[in-house]
């Protein structure tokens, strides 16, 4: 492929469906990531992968099984009375076996296979675009109000219900939320890709920007960035999407180091009040 | 339940999977700091959770009064390794207002949770709870890893709060409670 093929009418569904998608996954791995359930964005995609790859001998749509499995799966990780990473981890393991294993006994498994887990972002549909984009609509338009309900969750973690506010809304729509995303990801881009979108971009905006609201928006824009990078990247160098794109954002996460150097130099010479935190001894010493 | 109270126990028996404390009665009004103390694994955090829902009533009724706001500071509150909320947008979240927020927490508003120490990340949780708009605050040992300072901000924070309101607290320092509260409940005894 080249430049040429870059502004071909060709590719405008592929990379404004990926667009949505690195929009909508960033913001909400940093939920997940808040929450530390960010292991649970590769199991569900993973999940999602192996009920695809199921459809195919089911005769039904890649989508309907993708989503029937994830559903399951997200009802069986409510139903728990607690969840920790090692469901996840274990979401993972089954989703992996399971793709592969069907896949094996599937016509054209092994290309559906590589799809799901690789990603081909190039052959996706407008409905692909159409689902992308009522998920970063819904995503950004419930933000504000399912932001503060998240935290109060995270931090107060029973100021719900001895409150007698359900907290069911916010829970289910959330599981809702996170499962469409791991869904739309997989089928869109494949299975590693998408969890590289909900993983990556909040790792690194967490410790670039301080508050929540100003790191959330570090995150989306990183995610958008980087997904923007490697769609040109994988067209001019003729690379597959999805290992480009996850490349790059582990490529990205050296952001991190030189926050972090970054932070260290100020510290050492003094001048942290680019940083809020000065205690008001070290502010008056400084006068 | 008696005109004026805000909650009542009535020899509540509360655990999980099991009882694990109880029967516990008692009562709390408006005003009142009321110090519920023990030894370690006596059953202290399960009462005020059962208060706010999370643990499990296996006799006895707890009575609230209608449209009763609580607020419940945790025991051993867990550090985020790695999450960028502000100091202040935590103290915040219940409700508290973040424009005039004790002197001791001005300095941590800005500073992200992650580069809180365990002190300032308790200090900051109980302060939230207890300068919410909340009418009644539940408080698990909220004098862990805090030092003179924050010891000082706290008990002054006790003494000014507002009639309307009351809290419950729970300690295994009887000395705190005994200085704090207007009266102590021992359980496990």
């Amino acid at each position: 492929m080249n430049e040429f093929l870059l502004f071909d009418p060709l590719f405008r569904v592929p990379f404004f469906t990926g667009l949505c998608l690195a929009v909508a996954l960033s913001l909400i791995g940093a939920f997940l990531r808040m929450r530390n359930e960010w292991l649970a964005a590769l199991g569900l995609s993973q999940i999602a992968a192996a009920g695809g790859m199921a459809s195919v001998p089911l005769g039904i749509p890649v989508l309907a099984g993708a989503f029937g499995a994830a559903c399951l799966a997200t009802l069986i990780r409510s139903a728990l009375p607690r969840v920790g990473n090692s469901h996840h981890a274990l979401l993972i393991l089954i989703g992996w076996s399971g793709t592969l294993v069907i896949g094996s006994y599937a016509d054209h498994g092994h290309v559906i296979g590589e799809t799901l887990l690789r990603g081909q972002l190039y052959f996706t549909h407008i409905w692909h675009l159409a689902g992308s984009a009522v998920l970063l609509f819904l995503v950004l338009g419930l933000y504000k109000w399912l932001s503060p309900r998240l935290l109060k969750d995270r931090f107060f973690p029973d100021y719900h219900m001895a409150n007698r506010i359900p907290s069911w809304p916010h829970s289910v729509l959330y599981a809702l939320i996170v499962m469409a995303a791991a869904v739309l990801g997989t089928i869109s881009m494949g299975a590693f890709p998408a969890f590289a979108l909900l993983f990556v971009p909040s790792w690194i905006g967490f410790v670039m920007v301080d508050g929540w609201f100003r790191s959330v928006v570090a995150s989306v824009f990183i995610g958008c960035a980087v997904y923007v990078a490697a769609f040109i990247l994988a067209m001019l160098a003729d690379l597959p999407f999805g290992p480009a794109l996850t490349g790059l954002l582990a490529f990205a996460a050296s952001l991190r180091l030189l926050t972090a150097l970054r932070r260290r130099n100020i510290e050492v010479s003094g001048d942290e009040s680019r940083f809020h935190y000065l205690s008001p001894p070290a502010r008056n010493a400084k006068k | 339940m008696q005109s004026g109270e805000l909650l009542e126990l009535d020899k509540v028996v509360a655990g999980y999977t099991r009882p694990v404390v109880g029967p516990v009665t008692f009562s709390i009004m408006p005003g009142e700091v009321l110090g519920i103390g023990g030894a370690n694994g006596s059953g202290k955090s399960t009462i005020l959770r059962s208060i706010t829902g999370m643990s499990r009533v296996f006799s006895g009724r707890i009575n609230r009064t209608e449209g009763l706001t609580m607020s419940h500071q945790w025991q051993r509150p867990e550090l985020p390794p790695e999450l960028a909320l502000l100091g202040g947008e935590l103290y915040a979240l219940l409700g508290a207002d973040r424009d005039n927020p004790p002197g001791l927490v001005r300095p941590i508003m800005n500073k992200p949770l992650y580069r809180l120490s365990g002190g300032q990340f308790q200090l900051i949780q109980t302060l939230a709870c207890l300068c919410s708009p909340a009418r009644l605050v539940l408080m698990d040992e909220p004098t862990n890893n805090l030092d003179g300072r924050a010891l000082d901000a706290l008990s002054e924070i006790l003494h000014g709060i507002d009639q309307s309101r009351a809290v419950i607290m729970v300690s295994h320092e009887i000395s705190f409670l005994e200085k704090h509260c207007t009266r102590v409940v021992e359980v496990g005894v």
